[in-house]
This record gives structure tokens, sequence and C-alpha cells, in this order.
């Protein structure tokens, strides 16, 4: 017995080291036939490892102060060896972080991985995203621009909006009358304390809750009801090591040269991850004249300004977009198909997948324009007259969105099937 | 599948808004490579706009990178008492800059990034005569600009004519200056290239770096590629 086996038996006996690396990675058998939409939970993964490690070098330098924030970012960019670098990576990572979460979801989307057995997994994977969210929402403040300013007046004046505590809700969430350094310091505190522990928890129950049914695949075969009956291993699965590890390399390349190609050649991606705003410090006196959230968040800005206001108050709004995100934790029950995978779903369902996924987009899209973008209706045209047409657009968006949820248990139910083989396809 | 992924990135890509004002931009000779201009801006800035603008964010040290010597940096463009070490800060306290001109000028660290080169260069090219206005001057950039026609001496002076209906309106030469329009030209594109390197000074840097990392990511690429061929072969 050599020394490292010796080694590891002595950590075996008291620690359970073999066993955990089986049952997750060397012993983990994973459907053979994963396709491109299987390369986004890992590289959610290295998003989040990316912004952990980038989030501490920046820590290092940053200064969490209404009077220094500013220019503490802009000493990293230019005084810190190799400073610009680091931030570029996590204002970066940011954006990539929501790219790669949105393309992940939409893969349990048209596989059908929320479907049973799989239900838990899909809620505590829309808790991951809702605490992204809030990571994404309270990180977006710290460099202190005028649209880390009043994007986050605007944000906690939502809450403002709920009816009876709304007022006392906002103040309490800034801390303050108004966004401030009170603000400032206790949302520096969630951004890189409080969220990421409870982000890096909820990933862990998700990976394990995931390694306890075993992964779906884009047949949406059931690979444990086909077992060699000696081994007792799933004839369509293979070890997640080294298959997985080695395919998820190739991945994880080529997720990083798009990563470099934007952290070094276009940072701003065109104002879209680096906003032109932000590079003016906060300024309390001074609202800028058009504000728009970060693009990852622009849908459900979209659905808020595409709500009228209810007897002077925007809650009707602010409502529809928390459903909005809410919604997501019932798909597992009102998707009613004998299938799970999209491919031997129906002509419904991936009609109306196609028109969610054409809504999704068009509602970021507005999300990030000013209202008359698309110009007004000619005021003299009944009903609609004098209205801007992103705004009809928007409304008609917001509709197909939540009735792609909320007729989803009829259309599931009427639409036709195909026959689902025995075993998972190549 | 393709397409969705398509229509995904392609609302990352769609090119942002150019700021307000409404006038069109005209395209800054922005050259970072041009080491010459670089210091010609340097210059120019230390000249006629470091009376009012700061660039606090940057070091004098850090003008090594466009080619200038400690020497130099000292003798041309360090204010007495000043070490190469300091920011570029100024005298003028922001309390009397708001009592003599209305407005406290600027720090221009990072406006080639929040305003961009372009609405720069456009900005120091299209001051014209305005009466109404309490400085005599108005730009088409930045319409009702607190801040005087500065270089007016070098440009001369533009007067926004219409025709009689109030349309049409182009800017015209009425007076000449001491530079003939192309040098002015040249020295406003040196301002503003040298206001862009000091938005980002590592930008050149970030560029050529980002071609050793994805030639590295590509060979990298290769390899991982035949590795994962290499054990799925027995995978049937």
């Amino acid at each position: 017995m050599s020394r490292i086996e010796a080694l590891r038996g002595w950590v075996d006996a008291r620690f359970p080291l073999t066993a955990m690396w089986k049952e997750h990675i060397g012993e983990y058998y994973a459907p053979k036939n994963f396709n491109f939409w299987y390369y986004f939970g890992a590289l959610a993964l290295l998003v989040l490892i990316i912004q952990i490690v980038t989030g501490i070098f920046l820590t290092m330098n940053y200064k969490p102060d209404a009077a220094h924030a500013f220019a503490s970012v802009e000493y990293i960019m230019r005084d810190v060896s190799w400073g610009w670098l680091i931030r570029y990576m996590h204002s970066t990572g940011a954006s990539m972080f929501f790219v790669v979460v949105y393309l992940h979801m939409f893969r349990a989307l048209i596989y059908g991985s929320y479907r049973a057995p799989r239900e838990l997994i899909w809620i505590i994977g829309v808790v991951i995203y809702l605490a992204l969210m809030a990571e994404a929402f309270m990180g977006y403040l710290l460099p202190w621009g005028q649209m880390s300013y009043w994007g986050a007046q605007v944000i906690v004046n939502l809450f403002a909006a709920v009816p009876f505590i709304g007022e006392d809700l906002s103040l309490w969430i800034r801390g303050d009358y108004v966004v401030s350094d009170a603000t400032l310091n206790r949302f520096f505190a969630f951004h890189v304390i409080a969220l990421p522990i409870v982000l890096l928890g909820l990933v862990v129950v998700h990976i394990i809750a995931l390694h306890e049914v075993g992964s779906n695949n884009p047949d949406g075969v059931d690979i444990k009801k086909n077992k060699d009956p000696k081994t007792g291993i799933p004839r369509d699965g293979i070890p997640f090591h080294p298959y997985y590890t080695v395919k998820d390399m190739v991945g994880a390349t080529v997720f990083l040269i798009i990563f470099s190609a934007i952290v070094f050649w276009a940072p701003e991606m065109g104002g879209y991850f680096l906003e032109a705003n932000n590079f003016i410090p906060a300024d309390p006196l001074k609202t800028p004249e058009h504000i728009a959230p970060v693009w990852y968040f622009t849908p459900y800005y979209s659905i808020l300004r595409a709500v009228p206001p209810l007897f002077g108050s925007q809650f009707p709004g602010v409502a529809l977009m928390g459903a909005a995100v809410l919604i997501l934790f019932f798909v597992p029950w009102l998707d009613r198909a004998p299938v799970n995978s999209i491919r031997y779903r129906g002509p419904l369902y991936k009609r109306w997948l196609a028109a969610f996924v054409v809504s999704f987009v068009v509602l970021g899209y507005l999300g990030i324009e000013p209202t008359g973008v698309w110009g007004n209706f000619p005021d003299a045209m009944p009903v609609l007259g004098g209205t801007p047409v992103a705004t009809l657009v928007a409304q008609i968006g917001t509709a197909i969105y939540f009735l792609f949820f909320l007729l989803m248990p009829w259309y599931t139910a009427r639409d036709s099937y195909k026959p689902v083989p025995e075993r998972v396809t190549s | 599948m393709k397409s969705i992924i398509a229509l995904l990135f392609s609302l990352l890509s769609l090119p942002a808004l150019a700021a307000g004002g409404g006038h069109p931009l005209d395209k800054a000779p922005v050259d970072l490579k041009n080491t010459v201009s670089l210091q010609r801006g340097a210059q120019a800035f230390a000249s006629y706009c470091s009376g009012c603008h700061s660039l606090s964010y940057m070091r004098y040290s850090r003008l090594t990178d466009i080619g200038l010597t400690e020497e130099q940096i000292k003798s041309y463009l360090l204010p007495t008492n000043a070490k190469t070490g300091d920011v570029m800060s100024i005298a003028l306290r922001p309390e009397d800059a708001k009592a003599w001109f209305g407005v406290v000028p600027p720090d221009l660290s990072v406006e080639a990034r929040s305003r961009g080169s372009d609405w720069i260069y456009t900005y120091m090219r299209t001051f014209y005569r305005d009466d109404s206005r309490p400085t005599g001057w108005n730009n088409l950039a930045y319409p009702n600009v607190g801040m005087p026609h500065v270089l007016y001496d070098l440009q001369g002076q533009q007067e926004w004519q219409t025709d009689s209906e109030g349309h049409g309106g182009k800017l015209v030469q009425v007076a000449a200056g001491t530079l003939a329009p192309a040098e002015y030209d040249a020295l406003v594109g040196d301002i503003t290239n040298y206001l862009t390197w000091v938005a980002e000074p590592a930008r050149s840097d970030r560029i050529r770096m980002g071609f050793f990392v994805i030639g590295f990511l590509l060979i990298l690429l290769v390899l991982v590629y035949a590795l994962k061929k290499e054990y799925w072969k027995d995978v049937k």
C-alpha cells in the first residue's frame, strides 16, 4: 500500500472522502446523451467561482463609503496592479452569470427538467435565481455611479408602492430617506457576505438534490429504469468523471474564449454591461433623463411599466413584476404533459414556448429603451390614440409571458404527443 | 435552438444610443498608439484646460506610459509644489468656481467614458456666438453650456446660421482664429485622444493582452477537445 493510499484510508476512517467522490463524481452516472444545453449548469458554477475570487480581490481595495466608493473603483482601474482586469472580470461575470443562468433555465423548460421527480431541484433553482437577482442588484450600487444610485433609488421605491407598509418597508431597506451612505454600507454587507453564503449553500443543495434523483436528459427518458442487472449501472449512464469532466472542460474553454473577448476587447459591451452613465459619480440632486436597469432585469422592468397605475398607485405593476418571477415556482404543477422532453411534445407547446421566448426578448429590449422608442399612436385613433406603441407591445408581451404559464395546464393536456423511446437516442 | 441563442445574443449587441443633445457627433481621431498626439494632447490640456478641469484619478507619473520621461513631466507639466506621484488635481476650489461661473467645472478623468470621445471632439468644435447666453457662447453638442469657448482665439468665431424660416442651420466661420481650421481640428483631436487615454490608461494593454489570452485558450481548446474525443471513443 502506497503512502497516498494509506493517507486516504486514514482520512476515510474519519471523513467519507472516497464515498463522496464516488457518489458525486467518480460513480455518478449521468445520461450519455447530454447536448449543448447541458453545459450551462457547470458554467454557472464556473462563473460563481470567478465572481467570488475576483470579488475577494476587489474588496481589498474598494471602499464602501459614499465619499470614496466611486474614486476607489477608479483607483482599482488605474493604480492597483491588474486591478482593471479583476474589475472587468467581475463586471463581465455579473452579466455572463445571467446569460448562463437564463440558458440553464431555458434548458429545464425544453427538456422538462422541472418535472417529477425533480420539482425540488427546480424550486431550489428558482430560489438561487432570486438570490442572484438580489446579489446583482446590491452589487450594482457599489460603484456609486449615477446609474447605480438612481437604479437603486427606483427599485427600492418600488417597495414603497406596497399598500399600508410600503413607506416603512422602503425606509427599512434603505436605512435612510434616500439612497445614501447607510444604504451603500448595508448593500455592501449583503453583497459580499450574506448573499454569497446563501448562494453557495443553495448551490450545494441544488446539486445534492440533483444527484439524489439523477440528471434528466434531452430525451427525458429515465435511465434508471434500464440498468445492467449484473452491475446495477444504468445502461445509458456514464460516470461523470472522466466523461463529463473532460466534456465540460471543452465547454468551459469555449466559454472562457467568449468571456475573455468581452473582458479584453469590449468590457462595456456597447453600454450594456457597463453603462456610460455609471462613469458619472452619483449625484442625489441630479436625476438622469432616462433610468434603465441593467439588461438582465429589463424584461421585468418592462412588465412593471406595461401596467397602468390603479387609483394612483404603482402597486399593480409591482405585484405583477413580482408575480412574473414567483410564477416559476409553480411550473412543475402547471405542466400536465405525459412526456418530459420537447422532442416528444406536440405543436401547441412548441408554439407557446416560442411565443414566450420572443416576448421575453422583446420585453427585455423595451425595458432598456424609453417608452417612446417606437413613437406614439396618432392622436386621432380611438382608444389607443396618443399611447406609445412600445407600451402596447409591452402589454401584449406581458400577457403572453403570463399566458404561457397560466394556460399551461390547458394546452399541455390537449396537445398531441409522440411516443417516447425506451432508451436515450444518440 | 440555434436561432434562439442568436436572438439572445443579438439582444446584447444592440448598439447603444448616442448620449443626448441631438446634434450628430463627428468621429474623433482617436489613436492610442500615436504617442506624439497623446503628448501634444497632454500639453494642450495642461495649457488650456487644467486651469478649471482636474483629472483627479490620474497621476502625473503615469504619463511615462505615453513616452514622456520623468524629467519632461517635471519640467513641462508638473505644477509648482506637486510631485510626480500626485494626482492631477487643480487649485480652483469648488465653492469659488460655483460663485464665479455658476457651476463647478467637472473632473474629466472619465469624461471620455461617460460622454464618449466623439462627443468631446464634437463639443470642442461646435462652439458658436450666442449673445443671449451670459458667456456669449453656446454649443451644439451641449446646448446652453455654462462654459465659454476657451479656445476661441485659436479657432476664431463661428455663428449658427439658419434660413429665413429657421431651418437647415449650419455653423459658419465669421472670424478667423490663429489656427487654420485643419490645425484647430488636429489640436482638438489631440486633446480628445489624450482624454480617451486618461479615461482608461490600461486600454492599450488590455487590447494587446487579449490576443495572448485568447491565443492561449484556442491552443487549450484544441488540446481539451482532443482529450474529450479520446475519452469518448468508448461511449457508444
